[in-house]
């Protein structure tokens, strides 16, 4: 607090945990320096890190602070009779052999292949509770914005800043401004944080967010649980925010409780206490702020190639405002002002660190569930971590799916970045439960749609886009 | 340690769609290299070739000069997306030292002035004009935050270290490591020290 600011001034929930991580500030010539309480780091984004620092001498400065996982280029395929695991190249291996070799040089865990532990990044380390309230988490990934679900300032760095927080725990970092997303109201039965989310992208647009760091607030993200807050804050970054943030209630204290790097016992009671102090004070003042009200959000389908570009399933693809809708809706193969469902899909991918998790999975297999995938209709169901896969294992969820024709895969990124060879082949269109629809994301020429676990199910189920109320209530009545 | 930038006098080559996002500067299945180098050849891969790998016909990127185009115009919201700092690496090992466009995403900002990539934010007027002229010479001097073509000349900002860093040779983690002994305070003051 600078020393001409008087005492009362209310804060934002992202002001509080930022001025608690400030080690220097930042001036006109330079910026603070922000602490890192929890560094995530995978296969993909780390190798060049760990040579630039020890290009230098330095060493990993606390590897206490330091957690490994193998996700992006895993193969989801399990081991061949001689043991072997089909990995798309030898390029691939050797990335993860690096990842694992950098760990044990340098003491770092590592959820690898032999650790119940191992998952996408941003579903292990909340399971794990490594992620806490209050925190600075990052990770050379975009899509650490997840974990501000929890009331942590997370956000996605480069490698060059994977190696700076290596080195000294530490990130240059200036302060970016602050808006708040409010969703008022509830969301309606079939309705998800996912469609939550593609509705407040829509409303911001794509760059919207850029610059800022956001807070959800309102009624309808408390009615949230804490997978489907993780769910919302994932897709931060499809708005251009570096970060998006929940303050901290009975539901994250109760989530994290007994997890297996959480306090425990007085030392939980404490936190616990100081964790649920932390949320923006009435009359705190925002850059930007937002409204939007949760019972007006339906189910939500993509039609462009952007995450900004969303409608409700069955509503008219829009007329193009400019070349770039023309751009996306002919890349699409859909036509402006007429629905989007009427268009055979071809693959129907589950899981991601957006939807990856237990009620993601849930959510899918109540639609899917003494039903068949359309014929033709190739669907992949990918848990976003071991821990996801041995419970929906023991609920008889991967029975489920099996049943119905579906794949049923090892946990890891997948078909989302399809860099470890779960790909979509060229002009086929992709219904799917991941973050971005960007031209060629699941693969070259690959379509994709974006939706909720629940719409994709239904979508296999259909074999186009299909609202999943219609599933839903069919279940319900039964 | 990125190459120190001052003033650089180049043609553009016009990328003018908007929202590139930074799988389309470096489609995902490059991203399993384990090193910065080489990745040039891999930038804007599905824009270039064909399936079958050859390139594609009435390209640019294929056939432009990349010695004497080191400066990429995109259209808005540039290189938003995902944070790999391959993208950076990719368009510098392709021949590009700046980008300009009216918006640039906050996480290849601050990877691109890492690597040398200097990313310039330009008013609509600036860059519908430099979007009309693919392959205009341009000037981009960073010692007095000037953009110069034609007889047009435009102020832009650079964030105040990030400048000095490329300007001086300034090195970020040699000017972190330097403080590193505010770090231990901060830890001890909060009761972040090693267990």
């Amino acid at each position: 607090m600078s020393p001409n600011e008087p005492r009362t001034t209310p804060k934002t929930l992202f002001d509080k945990v930022w001025e608690s991580r400030i080690v220097t500030p930042e001036t006109s010539d330079a910026p603070g320096l922000l602490y890192v309480d929890l560094h995530l780091i995978h296969e993909v984004t780390s190798p060049q890190a760990f040579a630039e620092i020890e290009s230098r001498g330095l060493k990993v400065r606390r590897p206490d602070r330091t957690f490994g996982t193998l996700d992006h280029s895993t193969p989801t395929l399990p081991p061949n009779a001689q043991g072997l695991r089909p990995y798309v190249t030898k390029q691939a291996e050797s990335q993860v052999e690096t990842l694992e070799r950098n760990c044990a040089k340098h003491g770092i865990t590592l959820a690898g292949w032999d650790s119940d532990d191992r998952g996408i990044v941003h579903v292990m380390a909340p399971e794990l509770g490594l992620t806490q309230p209050g925190q600075v988490v990052v990770c050379g990934d975009s899509h650490t914005a997840t974990h501000g679900a929890f009331g942590a300032i997370a956000f996605g760095i480069g490698t060059s800043e994977v190696g700076h927080v290596l080195a000294t725990q530490c990130l240059l970092q200036r302060k970016p401004k602050r808006m708040r997303v409010t969703v008022d109201g509830n969301l309606r039965p079939g309705v998800s944080a996912k469609d939550m989310a593609l509705a407040i992208i829509a409303e911001i647009g794509f760059g919207g967010g850029s610059g800022y760091a956001l807070e959800y607030a309102g009624e309808a993200v408390r009615g949230l649980d804490m997978e489907g807050r993780m769910t919302l804050c994932n897709m931060s970054i499809e708005a251009g925010a570096r970060c998006g943030m929940v303050a901290p209630d009975a539901k994250t204290v109760e989530w994290v409780r007994g997890r297996k790097y959480a306090p425990k016992g007085e030392a939980f009671e404490q936190a616990a206490e100081r964790w649920l102090s932390l949320k923006t004070d009435d009359g705190a003042l925002f850059d930007k702020e937002v409204r939007l009200d949760g019972s007006k959000i339906a189910p939500m389908a993509t039609w462009g190639t952007t995450p900004d570009a969303g409608a409700a399933v069955g509503a008219p693809a829009p007329a193009p405002r400019n070349e770039n809708d023309q751009r996306a809706l002919s890349y699409m193969g859909f036509a402006a002002n007429e629905p989007t469902t009427g268009h055979p899909v071809d693959v129907v991918f589950i899981g991601s660190c957006t939807n990856g998790r237990m009620t993601d999975m849930r959510a899918a297999a109540n639609i899917m569930r003494g039903r068949r995938v359309k014929d033709g209709v190739r669907v992949l169901v990918v848990p976003g971590s071991v821990a996801v896969q041995r419970a929906a294992e023991a609920e008889g969820l991967d029975k489920v799916f099996t049943a119905a024709g579906a794949e049923w895969r090892l946990p890891g990124c997948s078909m989302c970045i399809a860099m470890n060879g779960d790909m979509v082949q060229p002009g086929q269109l992709a219904v799917s439960t991941s973050n971005r629809n960007f031209e060629g994301r699941q693969g070259k020429g690959a379509r994709t749609v974006l939706v909720s676990p629940a719409t994709a199910a239904a979508t296999a189920i259909a074999g186009h886009i299909a609202d999943p109320r219609a599933y839903a209530e069919e279940v319900a009545h039964a | 340690m990125p190459e120190p930038f001052k003033v650089l006098t180049s043609q553009t080559v016009v990328l003018p769609q908007k929202s590139i996002d930074t799988d389309q500067i470096i489609p995902a299945r490059f991203l399993t290299t384990t090193t910065r180098e080489g990745l040039g050849k891999s930038a804007f891969y599905d824009w270039r070739y064909k399936a079958d790998g050859k390139p594609l016909a009435g390209v640019e990127l294929n056939t432009v000069d990349a010695e004497s185009h080191r400066v990429l115009v995109a259209g808005d919201n540039f290189a938003c997306g995902s944070s790999r700092e391959h993208a950076p690496w990719a368009l510098l090992d392709y021949g590009f030292r700046a980008v300009v466009s009216t918006t640039i995403a906050d996480i290849f900002t601050s990877n691109a002035l890492k690597n040398g990539l200097l990313p310039i934010q330009v008013d609509k007027e600036t860059h519908e004009k430099l979007l009309a002229r693919p392959g205009a010479e341009v000037t981009i001097d960073l010692e007095n935050n000037e953009l110069r073509f034609g007889n047009h000349v435009v102020g832009f900002k650079v964030e105040p270290f990030a400048r000095r860093c490329l300007l001086e040779g300034v090195d970020n983690l040699g000017w972190m490591v330097d403080r590193i002994v505010a770090v231990e305070t901060f830890e001890r003051e909060n009761g972040l020290e090693s267990a």
